[in-house]
C-alpha cells in the first residue's frame, strides 16, 4: 500500500518505520526537518519536509493515489484539515486524523474521515488494566457520514471543474461569494 | 443578532467591538488568556478565554444560539473547523471564515463554511486592478506604422470564445487571419470556432484596436469576484 503520513513525532515516525519495514510505499512529511531525526537510518520511504495541509506541498510528494492517509501532528486542527484535503482534494477515501478533542473526533467521523482519539484510548486502555468497565468516549472511530450528509462513494466535487464564475459546481455550493 | 466571535487578534477585537456598537449581542473566545483580560479589560465581560475549537467551549459560549459564527483566528485550520463545528455540531445558519491562504479557498467552500473572508485575495485583487492583465500584444508595425500586427490571446471570459470570426463585429480595416492553437499556427477562417486559449493573430489599422479589444479580450475584468 501507499501510506502517506503528516507529523514525524513519535506517533508518525513509528507508524512510518513500521510500514516501510512492512514493504509498503511510505511519504512522510513535517515542517520541520529535525523531525526526521525520529526516524532510523533504515528507513527506506521518502520523508519530505512541507506543511501537510497544503494542497501543492502533498501533490508534489506524490501523495495524490495514496491508499492511507494518516494526519498525526499535534495539532488536531492540523490534522483535521489535512486528512480532508486528502479526502476531498486527492481522492484517497481511508484518510485518518488524530483528534484529541472526543467532541471534535465524534463530530468528525459523522463529516467523513476516520478520526483517532488518544483520549478515548488511552481510558479505555487504563480501564481495561484496571478491569473497569469502558470510557464510552471515541477511539478509533470510522467515517460514518459525509459533509454533504448524502454522498458516501468517496468522489469528490472538489476535484471537479470549477465554474467560470468561480462557484464550486459541487453540490455544496450555495454560498455566498466574497469580494 | 447574536455573533460568536472566535480569535482576539486585531480582527476579532475589532469585529467585536464594531459589532457591540451597532447594537449586537457579541461573544469573543480567545485562548491565550494575557490577551482575553486585555480585551476585557476593554470591552466589557464579553471575553471567553478559552479554545474555540474545543467542542465543549464553543457549547459553554452559546454556539448553539448563535446567528453567525465568525472565526478570524490566524490559522486557517482553526477557522475551518470552528466553522465546520459551528454549522454541523451546533447547527449555526451562518460561518464566516478568515482564510489567509487563498488556495484554501476552495475546500473551505467545498466543506460548507458559507462566506470567506480573504484579506490576502483583497489585496491581490485591489493590486492586480491596476495591471493590464489581458492586452493585445502588438507584434509588429507595418508601413507607416498605420497598421499593426496584433496579438490576442483569449483567455477565460473572452466574448469571442465559441464563435467564429463572421459571429463577430470585426471592426473596418482589421482582418483576424491565423490562429495558434496548442502552438500550431492555422489560417482562420470566417467559420473557424475560436476557443480558449487561442492565440488570434490581427492586422489592423491603430484605430480599430478599442473595437477588437472588446471582441476578442472581452471587458475588464472588474465583474469576476
Amino acid at each position: 500500500m501507499k501510506i502517506v503520513i503528516v507529523g514525524c513525532g513519535r506517533v508518525g515516525a513509528s507508524a512510518a518505520d513500521l510500514y516501510d519495514r512492512s514493504g509498503h510505499d511510505v511519504i512522510i512529511l513535517d515542517s520541520v526537518t529535525a523531525a526526521f531525526d525520529r526516524l532510523p537510518s533504515t528507513f527506506g520511504g521518502q520523508a519530505i519536509r512541507g506543511d501537510g495541509t497544503d494542497e501543492d506541498v502533498l501533490l508534489k510528494a506524490g501523495a495524490a493515489g495514496a491508499d492511507v492517509f494518516l494526519a498525526v501532528t499535534e495539532g488536531d486542527n492540523r490534522n483535521v484539515m489535512a486528512a480532508q484535503l486528502a479526502n476531498e482534494a486527492l481522492g484517497i477515501s481511508r484518510s485518518i486524523a488524530k483528534i484529541n478533542d472526543p467532541l471534535r473526533a465524534a463530530a468528525y467521523a459523522e463529516l467523513g474521515i476516520a478520526t483517532l482519539c488518544r483520549t478515548g484510548l488511552m481510558l479505555d486502555a487504563v480501564n481495561e488494566y484496571l478491569a473497569l468497565g469502558p470510557s464510552n468516549l471515541p477511539g478509533m472511530l470510522a467515517p460514518s457520514g459525509h459533509h454533504d450528509g448524502d454522498r458516501h462513494d468517496g468522489t469528490s466535487s472538489l476535484t471537479r471543474p470549477v465554474s467560470p464564475t468561480g462557484a464550486s459546481t459541487g453540490s455544496t455550493s450555495a454560498t455566498t461569494q466574497e469580494v | 443578532m447574536f455573533v460568536l466571535v472566535v480569535g482576539g487578534g486585531k480582527v476579532g477585537y475589532y469585529l467585536a467591538k464594531e459589532l457591540i456598537d451597532a447594537g449586537h449581542e457579541v461573544a469573543l473566545m480567545e485562548k491565550d488568556r494575557r490577551r482575553a483580560g486585555q480585551i476585557a479589560d476593554e470591552i466589557g465581560s464579553i471575553v471567553i478565554a478559552h479554545d474555540g475549537c474545543e467542542g465543549k467551549y464553543l457549547g459553554e459560549a452559546g454556539c448553539n444560539r448563535a446567528d453567525v459564527v465568525a472565526a478570524v483566528t490566524g490559522d486557517d485550520e482553526d477557522n475551518l473547523v470552528i466553522c465546520q463545528m459551528a454549522k454541523h455540531h451546533f447547527d449555526v445558519p451562518r460561518t464566516i471564515a478568515r482564510v489567509n491562504n487563498p488556495k484554501n479557498e476552495a475546500l473551505f467552500r467545498h466543506l460548507g463554511v458559507d462566506e470567506l473572508i480573504s484579506p490576502t485575495r483583497m489585496i491581490l485583487g485591489s493590486i492586480e486592478q491596476d495591471i493590464p492583465v489581458h492586452e493585445l500584444l502588438h507584434l509588429a508595425a507595418l508601413g507607416e506604422g498605420e497598421l499593426e500586427i496584433i496579438e490576442a490571446h483569449l483567455q477565460s471570459g473572452s466574448p469571442a470564445i465559441g464563435h467564429a470570426p463572421r459571429d463577430l463585429a470585426i471592426p473596418d480595416g482589421c482582418s483576424l487571419f491565423a490562429v495558434i492553437r496548442n502552438g500550431v499556427a492555422t489560417p482562420l477562417r470566417p467559420d473557424t470556432i475560436m476557443l480558449e486559449g487561442d492565440k488570434v493573430i490581427a492586422i489592423g489599422n491603430t484605430d480599430c484596436q478599442a473595437l477588437l479589444h472588446a471582441q476578442l479580450i472581452g471587458e475588464a475584468l472588474a465583474t469576476d469576484a
